[in-house]
């Protein structure tokens, strides 16, 4: 009722104590094309659909990598985005210059929640439109957060966040509590799954999603477009309309095909495929 | 009025010499592994040489908290040019870019000499060599440090370099194979560690065990040298006399 009143200024408080400015960022983030991401012990994978405004246009590119162990998935206002990862990037080099080791991946967000937090704070200042999803290594493990504009950041198992994330997310909730102990191809399956529940019927292709992985002894990088291909026709042989449950297995199975192993996919080595660096 | 000289110097001088040698396809490089005081051996295996992008080596020798510090300053920029750019730097860039960082300190050098060695953005060899401040040129063959005023004599002798005030312009990249440049190290640097010392030919074998750290960059591939060992030398100090 009152929200037209109090929603000018970031500055200024709702009677019922909202910041509206800063709910209204996040919408922004709602609206902006799904990011998801996933982590078991070792690894990380990072996936978001890449729509473009047209046949003509390119991709937005919504995934970075921001240093070796670390990469991170927007959602929202690409430009905000993309100022971020360059600020997230600035500092992951600064702290190895002075420190000549990696910046863990806690301080990284901590440090990007603070300064989400000043444009609540600041009346000449608005808050950043964009979610972020940040992977990365450091020496407990592997770990994925999500930065909201709010200045608020989460440590997530599993999370999606952009337009029809919560299909991702349904997806996910059923099946997080394996994530831990999952494989690497697991994972990236998991993933690629989970952005075709975002895609609501469309044909899952690698034109239109980009997946990133980054793991204990693999640094983050993009896979290629062939690759990601590979994968979805992996598990596109189980086809659309069975059950998740079966969906796995099979999966399973054309993904040793193609690596061409006879290993139980619980035994699978990592990284046979696997592309070269982004970078 | 005597002029007063300062009781403490920022810089200090580590010694030691590098060399780099372009080929039509390939670029040799190579710095012995010694860092000293004054007289004495801080260590004996210390490399002096920094692979800054995939086909750009930088050899330095002088101060080596100096030279750490612009391999780390390059490194990080080479690193945000990653970023924005996707792709690596090109040895030409990384040379243009070493030459502003060194000149960036113009009134504080950094005190550090330099020879960048790599493949060009056509896949020739390539060596840029520098002073403390900057100055930079792309040659065929260079070297810096301790033993340069030995060892430059004789690679334009090995090389026959071609005079600068020709025209057109000719190349100074060196027709010799990779193998035969590798062999030029050996004796450069067993030249120069003799003399540069003035050690008694008891000490040349030690010399030549310093002779370690050499990287070269064949094609796309970069991979270091073997470490050249006493037995393995091919070089005896009776042949020295021959040399020298």
């Amino acid at each position: 009722m009152f929200r037209n009143q109090y929603d000018t200024d970031v500055t200024t408080w709702s009677p019922a104590g909202r910041l509206f400015q800063v709910e209204y960022a996040m919408e922004a983030v709602k609206q902006g094309s799904a990011a998801i991401g996933l982590r078991s012990k070792t690894h990380v994978v990072l996936g978001c659909v890449n729509k473009a405004n047209s046949e003509l246009s390119s991709h937005q590119k919504k995934i970075f990598k921001v240093d070796d162990h670390i990469g991170v998935a927007i959602a929202g206002l690409t430009a905000d985005g993309r100022v971020l990862s360059r600020y997230m990037r600035s500092e992951c080099i600064n702290y190895s210059y002075t420190y000549e080791s990696p910046l863990p991946v806690g301080r990284l967000v901590v440090q990007l929640a603070d300064k989400a937090q000043v444009c609540t704070q600041r009346s000449w200042k608005r808050p950043y439109g964009v979610g972020l999803l940040v992977a990365g290594l450091d020496e407990k493990g592997a770990h994925l957060y999500y930065n909201c504009p709010s200045g608020n950041y989460f440590e997530y198992q599993a999370f999606a966040i952009g337009s029809r994330s919560q299909a991702a997310k349904t997806y996910l909730e059923r099946r997080f509590e394996n994530f831990s102990e999952s494989t690497r191809e697991d994972l990236i399956k998991d993933a690629l799954m989970a952005i075709r529940e975002t895609l609501q019927g469309e044909t899952l292709k690698s034109s239109i999603c980009t997946v990133a992985v980054v793991g204990a002894g693999e640094p983050f990088h993009i896979l290629d477009q062939e690759t990601v291909q590979k994968l979805i026709d992996s598990f596109d042989i189980a086809g659309t309309e069975e059950g998740p449950a079966a969906a796995p297995d099979s999966a399973a199975e054309g993904g040793s095909a193609a690596e061409g192993g006879a290993a139980s996919e619980q035994g699978a080595p990592a990284d046979e495929g696997v592309a070269p660096m982004d970078i | 009025m005597t002029k007063q000289h300062p009781a403490w110097s920022p810089y200090d001088n580590n010694g030691g010499t590098c060399v780099a040698i372009a080929g039509a396809d390939y670029c040799v490089i190579a710095a012995d592994t010694r860092m000293s005081t004054g007289y004495s051996i801080l260590t004996r295996d210390y490399s002096k040489i920094c692979k800054l992008a995939d086909k750009c080596v930088m050899a330095s020798s002088g101060f080596q908290a100096d030279v750490k510090a612009l391999q780390k300053l390059l490194a990080a920029r080479h690193l945000i040019y990653q970023h924005q750019h996707n792709k690596q730097m090109s040895c030409p860039g990384m040379a243009q870019l070493l030459s502003n960082t060194l000149y960036y300190k113009r009134f504080f050098p950094y005190y550090s000499f330099n020879v960048l060695g790599g493949l060009d953005n056509e896949g020739k060899g390539c060596v840029y060599t520098y002073d403390a401040v900057g100055s930079y040129e792309r040659v065929g063959y260079s070297s810096q440090g301790s033993g340069s005023t030995l060892i430059m004599p004789f690679l334009d002798n090995q090389l026959k370099s071609p005079s600068p005030l020709l025209l057109p312009a000719q190349d100074a990249v060196t027709p010799l194979s990779e193998a035969e440049a590798v062999d030029l190290f050996d004796m450069s640097f067993l030249a120069s560690g003799y003399v540069a010392v003035m050690m008694p030919i008891g000490e040349i074998s030690f010399f030549y065990s310093n002779i370690r750290s050499g990287v070269i960059v064949v094609e796309d591939k970069l991979y270091i040298c073997a470490p050249v060992s006493v037995k393995d030398c091919k070089f005896q100090a009776s042949d020295m006399a021959i040399i020298l």
